[in-house]
């Protein structure tokens, strides 16, 4: 019975990210209709806009001028709206099954839980929206792929604004039990208008514009829109958004662990109830 | 009630020195307040290696909270802990890979099979040799039947098998049980009984257990710590306790502790 070394619990261990990704993995594999889950929204998003988009198209000079703006705007909407909801939801698998304790008695620490939420969100996310965006390509002729370089910056941003969301939200539930899950599946929405999806920012207010711009994601929408009806690439707006997004992800994780730390005074780590 | 216990039971033979200088779980002082409520009051204790400790009280008595807080999930409104030699929660890292737990409380992905399940926890402890070590306690634990059924689908009493194998996978210095025969009939409770005692000796572990099965008690546990109200009412061998009551049993004890009738009284 030797005694470790104290230095053996700090930093990041990847095995234990690995065995909590495993852990999600197993259960997509177990449970078809959670798989069914992942693509069904999507498909049905996808095939709704694209139609109205194809409708507009015809009767509208400047939607057909604009091909593909709907479309492109329902993805990228779907990688924020689905990214925050694959971390949350694997979260709240741990909730369901009742397995936080075990979890928060292992070796596993916070960071490596919410490192392995991030993975799995992009696995939940890549089985969701792959399949919309060859839909798109197939049914509207709109290859999501072709916006090339520029995907990867809407992406990465984001991806980081869905994580941000994710951890926050995760937190909160955490905190105040599975009675707050509802949040989970709300709180996004909050970024449907004031992230100007659809339309560009100039069309608020005066007054919501500064609150539309402190959010990473309008940046992304613009930048969308200035590829695809303008041809330009706008690296500023990204730059912009990037910075917002560390200020948040920081921001989130810093709030999660005060938060976790609130559940162990306040003892809900055991319960996880209502 | 001594509170002074020595710091080495007699089953230590794979103990370092080292070891043997602390108790395995030192609780010095130990407040929990909720709001109002204070769950546990001014516990102090310390546990030896190599020892079954019992804790029992009634229901709200406090022993919950108390492992709860030894284990890092819930945070001491005032107090020390000290866990394998590591205050906690400061330095949890250091002695969480050593311990374990199992409790009603917790559960497992229902949907995973029990190898799954124990994949995962073996991998977040590290566990040399994962698949021998499933493959032992499967045999230990008589899990082979059921290994690559879902945990959902399992009695109780399998489910409480696969339980005890979690918190065996890692081979814990120091196993906390919370109610650990809790719903089993009275066959497969001394069957896991039975696991614990050969567990300990041939591990030389620490045991700290929470249980109302007062014969449960009597036969594990060298020493008890009996809590009502958050507070230690009594703390001693099991024989020592029953004579200090003048009782011929711990749960005759129980019942006197938990209707208020002090020992001076029962005599």
């Amino acid at each position: 019975m030797s005694e470790p070394a104290v230095a053996e619990g700090r930093g990041i261990a990847l095995h234990r990210v690995g065995a909590m990704i495993l852990r999600h993995w197993y259960l997509l594999l177990s449970s078809w209709p959670r798989l069914l889950e992942l693509t069904y929204w999507p498909a049905l998003q996808i095939i709704t806009w694209g139609f109205l988009q194809s409708y507009i198209a015809q009767n509208d000079s400047f939607f057909a001028r604009a091909g593909g703006t709907l479309i492109g705007a329902v993805i990228l909407w779907d990688i924020l709206f689905r990214g925050q909801l694959g971390f949350s939801i694997s979260f709240l698998e741990e909730m369901w099954a009742r397995n936080l304790g075990n979890l928060m008695m292992s070796p596993l620490k916070p960071i490596e839980l919410l490192i392995a939420m991030m993975v799995m969100s992009l696995i939940r996310l890549a089985i969701g929206v792959i399949p919309m965006t060859l839909l798109a390509l197939f049914f509207f002729d709109f290859n999501f792929y072709a916006i090339g370089l520029p995907l990867i910056a809407f992406f990465c941003n984001l991806i980081f604004t869905s994580w941000s969301v994710g951890i926050l939200v995760s937190g909160l539930v955490l905190r105040n039990g599975l009675g707050a899950e509802s949040i989970v599946w709300t709180l996004m929405f909050v970024m449907l208008p004031l992230a100007c999806i659809y339309y560009p920012v100039s069309v608020l207010p005066p007054w919501l514009q500064y609150v539309a711009w402190a959010l990473p994601p309008t940046y992304v929408f613009e930048g969308m829109r200035a590829l695809l009806i303008d041809r330009t690439f706008r690296a500023d707006l990204m730059l912009d958004s990037l910075v917002i997004n560390a200020v948040l992800f920081v921001a989130s994780f810093v709030i999660f662990l005060a938060l976790l730390r609130s559940a162990k005074r306040h003892g809900s780590l055991l319960g996880g109830g209502e | 009630m001594n509170g002074i216990m020595p710091l080495v039971a007699d089953v230590p033979e794979k103990l370092s020195a080292a070891d043997l200088r602390s108790a395995a779980i030192d609780v010095d002082r130990l407040v929990k307040v909720y709001k109002t409520v204070r769950a546990v009051d001014d516990v102090t204790f310390r546990i030896a290696r190599g020892s079954i400790t019992g804790l029992l009280g009634g229901n709200g008595a406090g022993k919950t909270t108390t492992i709860a807080m030894i284990m890092g999930l819930v945070l001491p409104t005032s107090g020390r802990i000290q866990v394998l030699g590591h205050p906690v929660p400061a330095e949890s890292h250091a002695v969480l890979g050593r311990m374990n737990f199992e409790s009603p409380y917790v559960d497992m992905p229902m949907r995973l099979t029990v190898r799954q399940n124990l994949t995962i926890f073996g991998r977040l402890y590290a566990v040399p040799d994962l698949r021998m070590r499933i493959a032992q306690l499967a045999s230990d634990l008589d899990l082979n039947d059921f290994l690559d059924r879902a945990y959902g689908k399992l009695s109780a009493g399998q489910k409480t098998r696969v339980a005890l194998a979690k918190a065996l996978i890692n081979e814990p210095e120091l196993l906390l049980l919370d109610e650990p025969t809790a719903s089993l009939d009275p066959d497969t409770a001394d069957w896991v009984r039975g696991h614990l005692e050969n567990y300990r000796s041939r591990r030389s572990a620490t045991i700290l257990l929470a249980s109302h099965n007062m014969l449960e008690v009597e036969r594990l546990c060298d020493r008890v710590i009996i809590m009502k109200r958050g507070r230690i009412e009594d703390d001693d061998t099991p024989a020592q306790i029953m004579a200090r009551y003048n009782r011929d049993t711990l749960e005759e004890v129980f019942l006197d502790v938990a209707r208020g009738r002090d020992r001076e009284a029962a005599q």
